[in-house]
């Protein structure tokens, strides 16, 4: 017993110095050169905070030339194809899972299991590496993630009585009380397509469970399948009750956020970046909180949403040292711990040794996504689906929230993009 | 049998090549720099497009030779037939465009005080944004504050959802069309009036024609040049009939509001799209279908410069 005890704390002791050493090393050595970055984080905050963190890369290197060109989101994704083929930067931004593919496999992104197998990363990045590896080797490193799930009006849950479901049954007898006072219970603007994505995410994996669910993404079962029309067949259930707000196809996600601001509607399913505009919008925190999404099929695991954005160093990069140093740094505990607080990126951390900001709705979903996800943890409907394959069935899904009874039809057309696809 | 020549002592001074070919060559010259330009960002752009539409390429990897493999999946591909379609429709229903203007102007074609405040009133919608105008228009189609379900309210009609219903959504973005279109129909006949001889107005109404008849027979075929013209550019704007679909509806509900440039630009150069082969050739049918009226266009000033 006390020899065990004393094995450990020199094991302990060891780790401690390892990772001491690991850190001084990327601290202390001093780099020069370029450093050419490429950023899609256009918004103002997570702008000011990439900025600021790269400022802070330039400050333990003052001899290190950074070069940073910040792109329009949207414009990033097509533009993404050019640099990358010519005239590369030494980092850029993107996303983890399938998005990554086309570059993988297209020779485009540097390989960088080096980084994943040191210490430090290794251990404390753990829980995004599956996101980040494609045929055993991991092509980048994640910054930031976060979580889904359904935000809802708490006051109006207090109001008539409801509590935060967990079952199916009574998520459905919810929403039937909140039909009853004359409130839709969800709003959703399926305009520009990807919010019914995520609708279906989570149904297809409480009925079917995760890794039927990444069959799916994986195109290794068919569409028609049965196991795929009892997913529909739930989600019909709460489009007969009239759960859904109407004309959500008119709406883009922001614009449905009003329907939940104005009490016409209790909940959302959403990502948590939804919270700053319900925050704008004049919700206060007593009024606004956050479930997880209920089981469905008894038994199944749940498992989560949590997109992860990501940084890559292109193949075509010039100063690959510097770009992984940089990585290193992004992914250090310190930083990770402060661009995601409440006051820059407000999301979690992808560092296990950092620490969540003190946020309800950041501590639900860290505590959600370490202790009650077993089944896994997806990117997005977007993310885990081909590009082609998401386009169409994301339209389609949105054909069925209108048409439930085009379904059939919907399925034979997924069917045939799958087989093509693939 | 030899002939001897004596060869000329004094052969006339050969001028240059160029000089012995002024007349024939400088024309060419003047035009080269607009030939090369046409020819590089127009003309080989073309070809490669057509040459590209029997590829599978997603813009990074090998392209990989398919052959009319896109061509046949077009057969099939129920996007493509809507979109077909819906082309069809703006094609018919912008045309509207050009006796709406026509109206105006003859409305506004008159002497009263203030008479160049309308004008440009009128002409306003024509001057904005396209965007602007699209964005307007979905403000006013919006089922939860649009104004179009308070007017129908009103009288007691309604709601109705124009963008979110595949049924009506395409009829919804080319009304949005029309207004500026009208607008600038409208301008055009105005300018077309001034130029309308008083006196053969006068020599018709000696012999009692007013109303339509006038109209039909005295004013419209001198406004002809207007109507050509006004024909040109709705069929051009009802073709490439963009910014407006994108702006309004992003091509939905489910892709029912999408036409050919707009499907074309989803498959081949759009977040999820990179399927450039098959975005080619949606481009190809697209110039098949502009090239029977542009070679309209052109047959017709061909013909009208030889008239002269």
């Amino acid at each position: 017993m006390h020899s065990m005890l004393k094995a450990s704390i020199a094991a302990l002791a060891t780790t401690a110095v390892l990772t001491g050493g690991a850190l001084a090393d990327g601290h202390g050595e001093k780099l020069s050169g370029d450093l050419k970055i490429f950023l899609d984080t256009s918004n103002p905050a997570p702008r000011a905070t990439m900025e600021d963190m790269i400022a802070r890369f330039g400050e333990m290197h003052p001899d290190l030339n950074i070069e940073t060109t910040i792109i329009d989101r949207e414009a990033y994704k097509t533009q993404i194809r050019n640099f990358l083929t010519a005239n590369s930067p030494d980092v850029a931004t993107w996303y983890a899972a399938n998005r990554m593919t086309p570059y993988v496999s297209a020779g485009l992104f540097e390989d960088v299991s080096d980084l994943w197998a040191e210490e430090d990363i290794a251990t404390n990045l753990a829980s995004t590496k599956g996101a980040m590896t494609i045929d055993g080797k991991q092509w980048g490193v994640p910054y930031t993630y976060y979580q889904w799930g359904v935000y809802y009006r708490e006051d109006i849950f207090n109001e008539l009585g409801l509590e935060e479901p967990t079952t199916w049954e009574q998520e459905k007898a919810n929403c039937q009380a909140i039909l009853d006072s004359g409130r839709k219970c969800y709003t959703i603007g399926s305009k520009f397509l990807w919010t019914a994505g995520g609708w279906f995410d989570y149904l297809n994996m409480r009925t079917n469970g995760f890794d039927f669910h990444m069959e799916l993404a994986r195109g290794e079962v068919p569409w028609t399948d049965d196991r795929v029309r009892a997913t529909f067949a739930n989600w019909r259930e709460l489009i007969d009750m009239g759960a859904f707000i109407d004309d959500h196809q008119s709406y883009s996600w922001q614009e449905a956020l009003p329907f939940m601001v104005r009490g016409e509607a209790a909940a959302y399913l959403m990502g948590n970046f939804s919270v700053p505009h319900f925050r704008e919008a004049g919700l206060t925190d007593d009024q606004l909180d956050f479930y997880q999404f209920p089981a469905i099929t008894e038994g199944l695991e749940l498992a989560e949403n949590a997109p992860t954005d990501t940084f890559h160093i292109p193949a075509n990069a010039e100063n690959k040292d510097n770009a992984r140093a940089f990585l290193r740094f992004v992914v250090s505990a310190d930083n990770q711990t402060l661009i995601n607080n409440g006051e820059n990126l407000g999301q979690l951390p992808v560092n296990a040794s950092s620490s969540v900001d003190n946020d309800e709705f950041l501590n639900q979903g860290f505590e959600m996504l370490s202790s009650n996800s077993p089944g896994g943890v997806a990117q997005f409907f977007d993310r885990d689906f081909p590009a082609e394959m998401a386009a169409e069935a994301m339209q389609g899904l949105q054909e069925f929230m209108v048409f439930p009874d085009n379904l059939d039809d919907i399925l034979t057309r997924l069917e045939s993009v799958r087989a093509r696809v693939y | 049998m030899t002939v001897a020549t004596v060869p000329d002592m004094n052969p006339p001074r050969r001028k240059s090549f160029y000089k012995r070919n002024e007349i024939a060559l400088t024309p060419w010259l003047f035009l080269a720099p607009g030939i090369l330009f046409f020819a590089i960002y127009v003309i080989i752009p073309i070809f490669q497009s057509f040459n590209l539409s029997l590829y599978a390429w997603d813009g990074l990897g090998e392209a990989r030779y398919v052959g009319i493999a896109n061509y046949q999946e077009l057969m099939t591909d129920r996007a493509f037939e809507v979109s077909l379609w819906n082309n069809v429709k703006w094609l018919a229903f912008y045309l509207l465009a050009i006796p709406a203007g026509l109206f105006i102007a003859l409305f506004l074609n008159q002497t009263v005080v203030g008479i160049r405040l309308y004008k440009s009133l009128f002409f306003f919608p024509f001057v904005i944004s396209q965007v602007v105008v699209g964005l307007v228009f979905a403000w006013f189609y919006n089922p939860s504050f649009g104004l179009l379900n308070t007017i129908l309210g009103w009288v007691g009609l309604g709601p109705i959802n124009v963008l979110g219903d595949p049924t009506m959504v395409t009829y919804g973005i080319i009304a949005a069309g029309l207004w500026p279109q009208t607008a600038y129909c409208m301008i055009l006949y105005l300018t077309g009036l001034n130029a309308v001889d008083p006196e053969q107005i006068e020599a018709g109404r000696l012999d009692g024609a007013k109303g339509f008849r006038m109209l039909w027979h005295i004013i419209l075929p001198q406004l002809k040049p207007a109507t050509f013209i006004c024909f040109v550019v709705t069929i051009i704007g009802a073709l490439r009939s963009f910014d407006l679909i994108s702006i309004m509806t992003n091509g939905g509900p489910f892709g029912s509001s999408r036409v050919l440039s707009f499907y074309m630009f989803e498959k081949a150069l759009s977040e999820y799209g990179f399927r450039m082969g098959y975005g080619a050739a949606i481009a190809v049918v697209l110039f098949l279908i502009m090239l029977v009226f542009i070679a309209y266009f052109l047959f017709s000033m061909f013909r009208e410069e030889r008239g002269h």
